[in-house]
């Protein structure tokens, strides 16, 4: 049984990551997150002079605050890109710093002469904290949320665009512009309403990780979005109950989660992952060493009378090291194209058989590059024994004729 | 392989291209001289408060493929952005079939560089093309099964049918290229406007490029392209327009492509000029 409160923190912690990622995948294709993080960063200002302006701490004006001078910076960056020679990286981190350094400032002011007790635990802002989240808080999250999956949905297909190429949207008509603002509101939006949980510092990292992590996994946007939403959401649960237990900073905790299913989604996603594509790139040079040592087979031929080819006669044949050679020997053996003695091979029937189709996939493939050589980037495969499920049935019809 | 070579069948749904009456077809309803097709008046464009296109006029008044051609950094692919409204005009107007440009957006095709997208993007070859539907479907409507039917067959037109599928970081430079073409074919367009589509191309999808200009012209539309080749500009456009910051000479190819006009676009690199004559020569004997 959870209680009440630690509920009410999750549920928050939840959906303030599900919509991080739902979001944070548009920034990262639109090659926009390192925005949200200064974004975020320049937010500290606004939300201690919402603080001092207010007079005590309230929500709302802090986060009002916290989007105006969140903007501001934004909007100094776009100045200083567009009037100046600053180049982007230099901009954001210009503004970056120069905005956190006046928030730090504030709040230590406000630290030492802002009266009464609520000034207490404005430094949690930095870091995040989760735990003091309460009912309130988390409507506003999940309607921030609720109104960026609204968008999504609705918008999905003019927000795809203008990701993918702005330029040809607005030839279209599209106000590609006004779609990129929309965008860039909705990230605002959702890093001001992470702050309070994530912390200045570290929001940014919801926005990239269960993005980047998504991506990994799938070729297909909607997958992606869907995907990163639910790593964020991952994220943000499991960052608060680490938190929650250690007494550590929500925000730390969040990112410490948010890397772990990075992470693992670049060692072990299917097919991009690290792992993935050093197993099809071993399965690739396999192949390729099988086809090689087999081909030898045929171009030696066994002396009258031997038992089989000797090892030291296939190495001459190969370029590849004798350890390959022998695990393609041994592959050939358990597969039931090869007998041998530990020192000589032969070819069985089936073995026989392999060959002929090697040759003949590798007789038709050389005609294909000189009959079609216009082809050859499209379509060829050398490696491919079975020709006939890349090329069409006439086409090698014809090349086997030649 | 007919749909490898992309020389089969007529161009995908010319008879029934969707774009209702075009105002050049309307004027001729009512006997009016039918407005250019192209109509650009007095424009310069600068980058950085520094002019790279000066002055220049030019009308194509009738639908024709028209080659652009000059020097790195004459300006070529600014002029065809600048027409699209993608860099502002510093002073000029550019109208489309009698209207402003920005009004005629329905009858625009446009096949950017390769390198202006990010190919790792997670889209498939599909999805690219149906982008070229999304112009006439407007606002939160989602592609559905005839655009999806018009989006494939634009796709065999190039050749690309069975990588329909495919994520689009998967496909060879050419094939990328055709892709953005299928996605411009899939907009249904009076008028196209090519940046480079043959750089960096192997021969098959060269040859695709060239047969979809000739079919574009004979269903009577206008292309213009920007081209780099001097040694095929004889071959492929029927009008040129050479460009070097200024306009140097706009008319049809056989009369403007001249080595006195070549060397006023290029300067004196006589190696240029020379491949360039030569071209010219063969094609005249070839006529």
């Amino acid at each position: 049984m959870i209680a009440y409160n630690t509920g009410v923190v999750l549920a928050g912690a939840s959906f303030l990551g599900a919509s991080s990622g739902l979001i944070g995948a548009f920034a990262l294709l639109r090659r926009r997150a390192l925005l949200g993080d200064t974004l975020a960063h320049a937010a500290l200002p606004g939300l201690c002079l919402g603080f001092l302006a207010w007079g005590e701490r309230s929500l709302p004006v802090m986060l009002a605050g916290a989007l105006a001078s969140g903007v501001a910076g934004i909007a100094v960056v776009a100045v200083l890109r567009r009037f100046t020679r600053i180049k982007d990286d230099a901009a954001l981190g210009i503004v970056l710093s120069l905005f956190f350094g006046a928030g730090l400032a504030l709040l230590k002011y406000i630290q030492t002469h802002a009266v009464g007790g609520s000034r207490a635990g404005l430094d949690h802002y930095i870091f995040g904290s989760a735990a003091s989240m309460i009912a309130g808080d988390v409507k506003l999250i999940a309607s921030v949320a609720l109104v960026g999956l609204a968008a999504v949905v609705l918008l999905y297909k003019e927000f795809r665009l203008v990701t993918f190429d702005a330029p040809f949207a607005r030839v279209q008509g599209w106000p590609a512009s006004l779609l990129d603002f929309l965008i860039m509101l909705l990230v605002s939006v959702t890093v001001i309403v992470a702050l309070p949980a994530a912390g200045v510092v570290l929001t940014a990292a919801l926005l990239i990780l269960p993005a980047a992590a998504a991506r990994f996994c799938t070729e297909w946007l909607s997958a992606m979005l869907v995907l990163s939403a639910l790593f964020g959401a991952l994220a943000g649960a499991s960052g608060t109950m680490l938190s929650a237990g250690g007494g550590m900073p929500t925000g730390p905790m969040i990112v410490l989660a948010g890397a772990t299913i990075f992470l693992s989604a670049m060692c072990f996603a299917p097919r991009r992952g690290i792992l993935a594509r050093a197993l099809a790139d071993r399965r690739l040079r396999r192949r390729i060493d099988d086809q090689k040592t087999f081909l030898a087979f045929q171009r030696l031929r066994v002396p009258a009378g031997a038992a089989g080819m000797t090892f030291d006669a296939l190495r001459s044949e190969v370029t590849f090291s004798p350890g390959r050679l022998r695990r393609a020997l041994h592959r050939g053996e358990r597969e039931g194209l090869l007998v041998g003695d530990g020192a000589t091979w032969k070819l069985t029937e089936d073995g026989h058989r392999r060959v002929a189709s090697l040759a003949r996939a590798q007789r038709l493939w050389r005609a294909f590059l000189v009959e079609y050589p216009d082809l050859a980037s499209t379509f060829a495969d050398l490696d491919m024994e079975r020709i006939d499920e890349v090329l069409p049935t006439e086409m090698v019809a014809e090349l086997e004729k030649i | 392989m007919s749909t490898v070579q992309g020389t089969g069948s007529e161009l995908p749904g010319a008879d029934a291209v969707a774009v209702g009456k075009t105002p050049s077809a309307a004027r001729q309803a009512t006997s009016d001289p039918a407005p250019p097709v192209l109509d650009i008046h007095d424009m310069t464009v600068a980058y950085h408060r520094r002019p790279v296109l000066w002055d220049v006029d030019l009308t194509i008044e009738r639908p024709s493929l028209v080659g652009i051609v000059g020097p790195n950094g004459a300006g070529k692919s600014t002029l065809i952005k600048a027409v699209l409204g993608l860099v502002p005009l510093a002073s000029g107007k550019v109208q489309l079939f009698g209207q402003p440009a920005a009004r005629q957006r329905q009858l625009v095709g446009y096949v950017p560089q390769r390198e202006s997208v990010d190919w790792d993007f997670p889209v498939s070859v599909l999805d690219v093309v149906l982008m070229g539907t999304y112009g006439r479907l407007g606002w939160f409507r989602r592609p559905g099964r005839a655009e999806r039917e018009w989006a494939m067959e634009c796709l065999r037109h190039v050749g690309l049918a069975d990588f329909a599928r495919r994520q689009i970081g998967q496909l060879s430079g050419g094939q990328q290229q055709r892709t953005f073409l299928a996605r411009a074919l899939a907009q249904r367009a009076e008028i196209y406007f090519m940046d480079e589509p043959m750089a960096g191309v192997d021969a098959a999808t060269e040859r695709v490029i060239f047969s979809l200009l000739r079919e574009l012209r004979e269903s009577g539309k206008t292309v213009l392209v920007v081209h780099h080749d001097l040694r095929t500009v004889p071959v492929y456009f029927d009008q040129v327009a050479l460009l070097n910051m200024r306009l140097v000479a706009f008319g049809p190819t056989q009369q403007i492509f001249t080595n006195d006009n070549l060397r006023k676009t290029y300067g004196g690199r006589l190696d240029i000029l020379e491949a360039a004559g030569q071209a010219l020569a063969d094609e005249r004997r070839s006529v």
